[in-house]
Formats: structure tokens, sequence, C-alpha cells
């Protein structure tokens, strides 16, 4: 009932956030800063309350479910494990980074945009608990319309294309999953004589390969776009771009890793075999992805647009992790996952305040900022030293793990990913040194206590889970 | 009487039909428009009549009675039409009312 | 205990400067910093004492659990942990001795540097990274070292942001050794992948077990090793900026200078050589890999000696006779001769650090000029830092007495008989060894004698510290030979590489030795005009030669425009073409498909009665003529 609780919650008070922006100004932000301090206090209060009588989570422990549509069999069923409650984790966390990245920068609509962003949070973990699979496509969707809308009404110059193309490709992509759940839910009915949309019942289904492998292909593009994946990437850099700077960091910190969960859940668990059977191609669009992404990160002059064809480079290293099926590559993609969610929504947030005070995402506006603002210097540096896997930050034990499980099974692919430690080298090196070096071209003022706290919060948890990353390793996650 | 067979009738009919037909497409004005759909009303009545007196029936004038009244009805409609556009348009041309392009 | 903390206290002193930052007056900033480096110097002489007393000369200590790797052959730890032995204790006291020298120099060479604090608030993160890197008992954590260690020296060659040269400057040194650190890593991954283990220690055991086991080594065995030694071999050639991943050092000097003398000179370009010797028991199976380690110092040292002859730049000068001095080291390890390569690398580090630190009093000195075409009678005008430039040029030409003898002199009687090198490599140790004392002389020559092509007056900082550290340095480059360096714990095979039934000629030692002074004599005539330069008509008359053939040896033998040829522009011209994202051209080619559907059916929507009536028509006559027919 919690997760009910909390998902419920999340609307109600976007609902409430609305109506109260109009009645006292500059109330939405507070009101939805103290919501979710108070669901994420729920959540966490949960969490380890129940963590004894659901032996630490570990394995998938169903909470809620009631039937919902009787005629199809639909259920409402939510479940949580170790996996779901850390991405859970990081959406809470990277919910008061919105909020706060979003305190000066939206003046129109605000309750307005308050609803918006509590609704996609409350449609994310959605997303991470459902185990009724239609009810995680209802998510899916539900996660998807207000990210649209806050791109589209608050997002830059270009907003409603990238609104519509982020909308089509999400939609589309969704739709073959749609048709691969009606699939599998159908031949759940052939086998057993029942039509059942229930993830754990899924999991105990006998597909044979020649039918599974189509299944796997539908739930796997879905994923693809959303991680995404070279060739489905292009709708990133342009919603990135466009988005406010909330919904960057809420694309990147956490939307792209719907994907990484889906993947985990529904292609690599629920068809096994098909998934090692498909792992060649995926793995070699992963190390395109790495290679593709760093360089086309280097080309790019727009702040933004270069952190997100980062972003492909680094979910690249997930997805050829993924597909490694090997204890410490998984392990490497989990910690990939969570310290790619920290550190883009750093630079994505970073890239808000440099525009807030200057106006502008192009690098070549940009230079010698180190001279007015040492601080944000400082963490801009740390942050894109972290995009390169600096080692003592989260992403290098995120990427080390992912390499040294990849070059156990597949040594080619792996020694070919690791090229892309250079390229990011260079682009990490070019988004630093045309922003913060060189001849300085405008005077800036330094981070204010705000912009500290939340680039201080970052910085400190990719410290601590570089430097002492048994704080995520001692969890399993379902470990395959 | 020689009977006029009624192929030749329907060739008249289809005839006067044509005519009316590329009067209305072609004319721009739009009370020639209307002119040549009568001619078109009158070139099915035509056959009607044609295949009445050819199968002996009653139907055939009965349609075109019908279709009188509905050609004296269309014109007065029409024409009403015609002289609102006139007031507004100053002017009879059909291509002026093109406001559901697409 | 006392081993656990030791970078901790400069890292104490990094956070301090970096917190307050241009808060801090000059006294407090240089005081935090200084005085964090004395207690480094401090615990680690305590801790030489600790060494030597106990029992099997290694000392051993476990800071926190960092993390575990699954291998089929069970699981390894990897620890945030230290290890201390024979040959890390050889790198802190050089890390912390010089390195403290040079704290000390800085704090007054940059004083007047607005952003000083800053400055030394990165020195400090690049002890606690080089300590790391010497300290660290498996090689991910020596990786975070090394990956640290680069970081800082991009920030410190990048520390005078304004000028786009020195920016562009620590993005190719980052890059570049950035390459080889990818090596490095790849190296790691397939050592893991064989042996299951990389902890330095357990990789050391695991490989003598197996090499000393019955059965030998198997043919996927001695492929694997081969393959590492190559890897790890492509990060020690990117960080001790060896062929082909030299570039960088050079345009690093745009750094200040104490950087150019901590981390360009004495310690983090010696890095790779602490790699190499520190994984010898690997390399010793791979003889093709120390044979191709032999001649990449080699050439190295040749090249650079070649280059060398031909800067105008007395820094380039020192930088590409870093890289040239760091070619001996590589050869010494080629050649297994481990201890004479790090002995070198201690010597190299006194007396390197010292001629960088002369050569930033000079250049401040002369305001800032750093060609030495407009310097000259410098030994009458700057007499102290004159003295102890000979002192400094004394120890690299490996004058007989001096530190840089005793090493060099090590390396070279080695390579004669060694498997792995032999007469050819010797022969190429003798020519470096004259093209040093050429390029030395000419370097002397023409800073410091002559007349003074220059008009400013000289301005010699007199600060009783500054001076003082650059006294002791002369001290350690003079007797730092005598130093007794004991390693055969840690190099216990070291006897066995070389095979005493080859016989040396006599003449070997009498010929090394005196090569030197065959430079200094041929010098001594060819460079007649710098020596001397009289004035002639004009007084300022003397200008470097602009020779093709100069121009090219001047600008590094044109490496760097064969890699911009090679990679530089091929890169950087796919990335323009492909700006716009071919990809996302590819499917954005769907909407205008689809849009190209819209405009054509827009324009049968025209809102003409007459055409929809036309085209009604025209398909009532389709239809029927296709019913007809």
């Amino acid at each position: 009932m919690t997760l009910t609780f909390i998902m419920v919650g999340l609307i109600i008070a976007g609902l409430l956030v609305w109506q109260a922006e109009n009645l006292w100004l500059g109330s939405a932000k507070w009101l939805s800063l103290i919501s979710l301090v108070l669901l994420s206090t729920v959540f966490a209060v949960f969490v380890l309350n129940n963590s004894v009588a659901n032996e630490d989570f570990v394995q998938l422990q169903v909470l809620t479910r009631v039937a919902w549509i009787k005629t199809f069999s639909i259920e409402y069923a939510l479940a949580l494990d170790q996996l779901s409650i850390l991405l859970i984790s990081l959406t809470l966390l990277l919910a008061f980074i919105c909020v706060l990245v979003s305190w000066r920068e939206i003046q129109h609509h605000v309750g307005f945009y308050y609803f918006n962003l509590l609704l996609s949070i409350a449609g994310i973990i959605g997303v991470f608990v459902a185990v009724d699979v239609f009810l995680f496509f209802f998510f899916w969707e539900v996660m998807l319309l207000p990210m649209t809308a806050i791109i589209a009404i608050w997002g830059h110059e270009k907003r409603q294309f990238a609104a519509l193309k982020f909308f089509i490709f999400t939609q589309v992509s969704s739709l073959l999953m749609l048709v691969a759940i009606i699939a599998t839910a159908y031949f759940h009915l052939l086998q057993t004589g029942r039509l059942s949309f229930y993830y754990p019942d899924w999991l105990l289904l006998d597909i044979p390969l020649e039918i599974s492998q189509y299944l796997m292909l539908g739930f796997f593009i879905a994923f693809a776009v959303k991680l995404p994946s070279v060739p489905l990437h292009s709708w990133l850099p342009d919603a990135h771009t466009q988005a406010p700077t909330a919904g960057s960091v809420l694309l990147a910190g956490v939307l792209l890793k719907t994907g990484a969960y889906g993947l985990i859940r529904f292609v690599i668990f629920l068809f096994p075999q098909a998934s090692v059977q498909f792992a060649p191609v995926a793995a070699t669009l992963a190390v395109i992805s790495i290679l593709y992404g760093a360089k086309m990160a280097f080309a790019q002059q727009d702040f933004k647009r270069l952190v997100a064809y980062s972003s492909i480079s680094h979910m690249g290293f997930v997805m050829l992790a993924l597909f490694a099926f090997n204890t410490i590559a998984y392990q490497g993609a989990i910690i990939t996952i969570v310290a790619h969610g920290l550190s883009s929504a750093a630079l994505f947030a970073l890239a808000g305040m440099i525009y807030h005070r200057i106006h502008s995402r192009s690098l070549t506006d940009m230079g010698g900022f180190w001279h007015s603002a040492p601080r944000m210097g400082g963490f801009a540096l740390v942050f894109a030293s972290a995009a390169f896997g600096l080692p003592g930050l989260a992403n290098f034990i995120g990427e080390f793990f992912s390499l040294v499980g990849v070059f156990q099974v597949l040594p080619a692919f792996a020694i070919v990913a690791a090229v892309g430690l250079i390229g990011s080298a260079i682009y990490g090196m070019v988004l630093f040194q045309s922003s913060f070096q060189g001849e300085p071209k405008h005077v800036i003022t330094d981070l204010q206590l705000r912009e500290l706290l939340i680039c201080s919060s970052l910085l400190l948890l990719l410290i601590a889970i570089g430097l002492y990353p048994m704080l995520l390793l001692k969890f399993s996650f379902g470990v395959m | 009487m020689t009977t006029i067979p009624l192929f030749h009738v329907l060739i008249l009919s289809s005839l006067l039909f044509l005519i009316g037909f590329v009067g209305v497409v072609a004319r721009k004005n739009t009370l020639f428009m209307l002119m040549s759909l009568e001619v078109m009303l009158n070139a099915v009545g035509v056959a009607f009549i044609g295949a009445g007196s050819v199968w002996q029936q009653a139907d055939g004038q009965v349609m075109f009675v019908l279709i009188l009244t509905l050609a004296a009805a269309e014109v007065a409609v029409g024409l009403a039409l015609l002289i609102r556009m006139q007031n507004k348009y100053r002017s009879l041309d059909i291509d002026l009312l093109n406001q559901m392009k697409g | 205990m006392l081993l656990a903390s030791l970078p901790f206290y400069q890292l104490l002193s990094f956070l301090l400067l970096i917190t307050f930052g241009k808060k801090l007056s000059w006294q407090l900033a240089a005081i935090i910093s200084v005085s964090s480096m004395a207690l480094t110097v401090l615990a680690s002489t305590i801790l030489l004492f600790e060494l030597s007393a106990s029992e099997n000369q290694i000392l051993n200590v476990n800071l926190w659990h960092w993390f575990d790797l699954n291998h089929a052959l069970g699981k390894s730890q990897i620890n945030l942990s230290f290890y201390l032995d024979g040959l890390s204790a050889v790198m802190i006291s050089v890390v912390s001795g010089v390195g403290f020298l040079i704290h000390l120099f800085a704090a007054i060479y940059m004083k007047s540097d607005e952003n000083f604090a800053r400055f030394m608030a990165y020195m400090n993160l690049f002890i606690v990274a080089m300590l790391i890197l010497v300290l660290a008992d498996n090689l991910v954590l020596l990786y975070l070292g090394w990956e640290g260690v680069g970081l800082c020296s991009f920030l410190l060659i990048g520390f005078w942001y304004h000028e786009k040269n020195n920016v562009l400057a620590a993005r190719k040194a980052f890059i570049v050794t950035r390459i080889g650190d990818t090596s490095m890593a790849i190296g790691l991954l397939l050592l893991f992948n064989s042996f299951g283990e990389l902890n330095i220690a357990a990789v050391t055991t695991l490989v003598q077990q197996s090499s000393h086991s019955v059965s030998g080594l198997s043919v996927e065995q001695t492929n694997n090793i081969y393959w590492i030694a190559l890897l790890l071999l492509g990060g020690a050639v990117g960080k001790s900026a060896q062929l082909p991943l030299q570039t960088w050092l050079p345009d690093a000097m745009a750094g200040p200078t104490p950087v150019s003398a901590l981390i360009h000179a004495a310690t983090m370009v010696t890095a790779g050589v602490y790699l190499i010797a520190r994984m010898h028991d690997i390399f010793i199976l791979s003889p093709e890999v120390m044979n191709y380690i032999a001649w990449l110092g080699a050439i190295t040292l040749l090249l650079a000696g070649i280059a060398a002859l031909a800067q105008t730049d007395i820094k380039r000068v020192l930088a590409y006779s870093t890289m040239s001095q760091i070619g001996y080291m590589m050869l010494a390890l080629g050649a297994g001769a481990w201890s004479a390569g790090v002995f070198h690398l201690m010597t190299h580090a006194f007396f390197k650090a010292l001629l960088f630190l002369t050569a930033g009093a000079v250049i401040y000195a002369l305001h800032h000029q750093q060609n030495l075409f407009k310097m000259g009678g410098l030994l009458k005008k700057l007499p102290f830092e004159g003295s102890l430039f000979v002192v400094g040029l004394i120890c690299l030409m490996a004058l007989p007495g001096s530190s840089g003898f005793f090493s060099k002199e090590a390396i070279i009687a080695q390579l004669w008989s060694s498997n792995t090198a032999g007469p050819l490599l010797w022969w190429c140790a003798i020519l470096g060894a004259l093209l040093t004392s050429i390029y030395s002389c000419r370097l002397f020559f023409l800073a410091f004698m002559g007349t003074a092509r220059f008009s400013d007056k000289t301005h010699s900082e007199k600060n009783i510290l500054l001076r003082s550290a650059l006294i002791i340095l002369a001290l350690l480059s003079l007797f730092g030979g005598l130093i007794p360096l004991d390693l055969t714990l840690v190099f216990p095979t070291e006897l066995a590489a070389s095979i005493p039934e080859i016989l040396e000629p006599s003449w070997l030692h009498t010929l090394a030795i005196l090569t030197p002074f065959i430079g200094i004599l041929f010098s001594w005539f060819y460079f007649k005009k710098y020596r001397t330069s009289r004035v002639v008509g004009s007084e300022y008359n003397l200008s470097a030669s602009e020779s093709r053939l100069v121009v090219f040896c001047r600008q590094g033998l044109g490496f760097d425009s064969l890699y911009s040829l090679l990679f530089i522009k091929p890169y950087q011209w796919l990335a323009e073409k492909n700006k716009h994202d071919v990809v996302d051209q590819v499917i954005m080619l769907n909407a205008w498909y689809i849009s190209l559907w819209h405009d054509a059916l827009i324009m049968m929507q025209n809102g003409s009665l007459r055409w929809y009536l036309a085209a009604f028509g025209l398909a009532i006559m389709l239809l029927l003529g296709v019913s007809f027919l």
C-alpha cells in the first residue's frame, strides 16, 4: 500500500501545488520540496522497516496485488527488489535536484510545471515497481506525457520540434512493446489456458526460441530507444538540448535508466535464451554507441548537446555490460547506471547554471569562466572527470567493472570499448577547457548557496561511490 | 407514330448531361454554373421520360415531376445564395469561395 | 599506521587551500602547503628506518576494502592498501624529498601570482596522487594514482589558462597520456583475465609459480604475458614520454617552472619506469618485450638528444634532455638492469630538478625570457645560479664523480652483455652520452658564456629559503651517487639476466668514461661563436640557424605533424563532416517523406469547388471505364 500511497501522494501533491501557485505566488516550489521530503521519508522508512521481513529484497517481493481489469485478468500488482529500490532512490534524489534547479529558471505557468514534474516522477516510480506488465506499460505512458509537456512548454527555442520527436520515438517504440506484451500474454493463454499479464507468471513460461526471439525483439527495441542505443538515439540530443534544465536532469538521470531497467527485467530475465542468442548484435550496437557517442560529443558546439551525446556513449557501456551475462559486468552496469545518473545530472545542472548567467549554451560563447567563478570551475572539472572515468569517482568503478566483466566473455568488444575511454577524455577536455579555460569572455557570479548545495551533494555521492563502492556492491541486485 | 429508340434518347440525355457538367466545371460565374446544373438535371429528366415510355410505366413521369420540383427549389435557394454572394464579394466568381482549402 | 597516513597530510593541505583559496594570505598558504610537505618528508624518513628495521623489508597497511572482483579462479579482493618495499621506498624518498625542495622553491617563486593558493593546492594534490601511485599494492589503486597525476599535470600545465597555447598544451598532454593509459587499462583487463588477480604481490607470486612449475608456462600463458607486458609498456611509454607517445612533453613546458621540475622531470614522468620496474616479473618472462623496451629507450634517447641540439627555449632543451634521460632508464630496464635504472631515476630526479629550478631562477632574473639566444654572459651576472647550473650539467653529462656518472655508468656497463640488449644498444647509449654532452655544452655556452645579448638589468632572487633549496639539490646531485641503493630484495633475478660467458672488450669502460669529454672537446671548438660571441657590429647578432634541418629538429623531428596528419586531422574531419549526425538524418528521412505526402495532399484540398467537381467527374469516369473493361 505504501508504494501506491507514494505515487498517489505525488499526484495529489502535484494537483495541490498547481492550485496553490494560483493562490500564493512562489508557493509551488516550496510545496513540491516539502511533499518530496515527506514522501521520500515514507519510502525510506518503509524500506528499512520491511527489509527484514522481505529477506532484504533479494528476490522480487510482491507487495500489492489487486484485480484491475477482470476481463483480461489485468492486475494492479506492485513489487520491490533491490534493483527497483536503488532506482527509486536515485529518482527521488534527482527529483530534489530537479526542484532545486528549477527554482529560478521557471517563470511562467509555475504551478502547472511542478504538477508535470511530480506526475512524471510518479510515473517513473510506477515503472520501477509495476510487476503486471500491462500496468508497467501504463506507467511507461504516464511518465512520457508530462515529460513531453515539460519539454514542449518550458523548453528552449526549438522545444516543440524536440518534444514531438521525443514523443514519436517513444510512442512508436512502445507500440512495438505493446504488441510484444499482448503476444506474450496470448502465449500464456495458449500454454496454460488462462490469460495473464502478471510478471512472475511470465517468468514460468517456457517459450520456444523461435517465438521468444521476436517477443524479445519487441521489448528490446522499446528499451533500446529509451536507453538510447545507436541507431535509435537521435531523439536524445534534441530532447536534452531543448528541455529545461530539470527536464534534462530527469531525462538523463532517470528516464534513460528506465530503458536499462527494462532491459534487465523484461529482456534478459524474461527471455534469457533469446537474449544470449541476440547478445552479439546487442554488444555490437553497444560498442558502436560508445564510440559513436564519444565522437559525436566531440563535434558539438552546444554544451548540453555534448553532454547528451556523452550519455549515449555511457549508456553503451551499460548495454554492453548487460549483454555480457557476467556477474562483474552486471555489477558494473548497475554502478554505471547510478554513476551516470549522478554525473550527467550534475553536468546538465551546470549547463543550466551557465545558461542562467550568459543566456547561451554555445561553447563558443563561453571561456575563461574559471576567472570569475572558480568554485563552479572546480565542480565542472570534477564532473567532467567523472564523465571521462577518473578513478576515485563512481563512473570509473562502473566502467572498470563493465570492462573487466565483458573482457572475460567478449574480449574483442571490451578492447574496442576501452578505446572509448580515449574518446571520452577528448570530449571531456573540450567541454571543460572551452567553457572554463581560455581568455575570459564573461564575468559571471560564482555559485550561490542553492547551487552549491546541488553540486556538492552530487559530488559527495560520486566520490563516496568511487572510493567506497561496497555501498552498492554489497547488494546483489538479483544478480544473474 | 414512329417510336424513338431508347438508345437515341439515352445518347441525347448523356450528351446534355456532359454539356451541363462541362459547363459547371468550366464556368467561373456562379450564375452560369446554376444554369448548367439545370441542364444536367433536365438531361436526367429526359432519360427518365424515355425510359418511362419504353417500359410503359408512370414512374418515369413521376420522377420527372420530382426533378422539376427539385430544380425549382434548388434555383430558389441557389439564386438567394447568389444574391448574398454578389452583396458580399461584389462578384459571382466561384473561385473566391475557397476558404475550405486544406 | 604512519604509512597509511602518508598521502593524507598533503590531502588535508589541498582541501584547506582549495576551500579557502584566495582568502588565504601568501604566508598562510605557503606555510600550510610547505609544512604539510615537511611532514611528509618526516614521515617518509621515519618509514625508511622502519622499513630497514622490519623483518622482510616490506611494510603493508590496509586502509579499507575497495571492492571484490570475481573470477573463475576465485575472488580477488581489491583494497585501498599501501605496500612499501625497497623500490617504493626509493620512490617516496624522491617524491617527498625533491617534492619538498620544489615546494619550498615554488612558494617563493610563485609568490606574486594571484592564484598562489590554487597553485600550491594542485602541487599538493599531485604529491597525493604520486604517493598513491608508488605505494599502491594493487594495479587498480596504482591506476588511480596514475590518472590522478595525469589530471594534476593537466591542471598545472594549464595553470595560466588565459593563454590559448597553455590550454592546448594541457589538453595534448592529457589526451596523449590517456592513450597510453587506455593501453595500460586493457593490459590490466588481460592480466586479470589470465591470472585472476590484480594485487601486485599476488600477481608476482602467481607468475613466478607458474614459470617455475614443472610444466612451465603454457603457450597461451606465454602469449598472454607477452601481450600484458606490451600493453603495460604502452602505459609506461605514454606517461614517461617515450617514443611513440613522447610529443606531449616539450609542450608541457608551458606550465610554471616548478611544475616542470616536479612533474615533468623528477617524478611523474618516471612513473612509467616505476611501473615496469614494479612489474618486472612479468617483463622478465617476455624477453621480446624487454628487447622492445631497450630499443624504444635507445631510439628515444637519440632522437631527443638530436632534438635538444636545435632548441632555442631553455626549458625545451631541458624537456628533451629529460626524455633522453628517461630513455636511458628504459634502456636499463630493457636490458634487465633494474636497479641501475631505478638508481638513474633517483639521481636524474636530483639533477634535473636542480637544472629546472635554476633555469627557473634564471628566467625569473631575466624577466621571463626563455630564449637562449637572448641570454649570454650570465655566469658573470648571475654567479650563484650559474654555478649551480654547472653542477647540474656536470651530473647530466655524467662527468666522473657526479651522481649521474655512477648511475649512467651502471647502466652502460650492463648493456653489452645483457640478453635483451647487446653491443648495438651499447653503442646507442654511448652516442647518446656524446649527444648529451654536446647539447649541454651548447646550452651552457649560449646562456652563460659570451656576452650578454639583453639590455634589461637582471634581478636575482636572493631569498634565503629559495637559495637553500637550490643548494641542497646541488649537494644531492653531486653526492647522490654515493647513496647506497640495495634493491637485491626487490630484484633478485637481476644477476641472472647477464651472461658472464660473453667477453667484454677491455676498452668498454674507458670509452664510456671518456665519451662526455670528447663531447665537451668537440663543442668547445664547434660552438666557438656561442662561447665567445665577440661583438661584431651589432651587439645582438647571434641568432639560431633557420635551415630546414634545424627547424625540423626543433619541432621534435616531425612527430607532431605526422600525428596531426594521421590521427587528429581525420578525427576532426570526421567530426566536422558528421556534425549533424548522419543516423539522425537517415531517421529524419521518414519525417521528410511524410511531410512530402502532407504537402501533396494539401494541394488537393485547395477549397475550389470546380476542382472538386472535376475530380469527382474524373473519378466516376475512371470507375466506369474500369468497370466496363
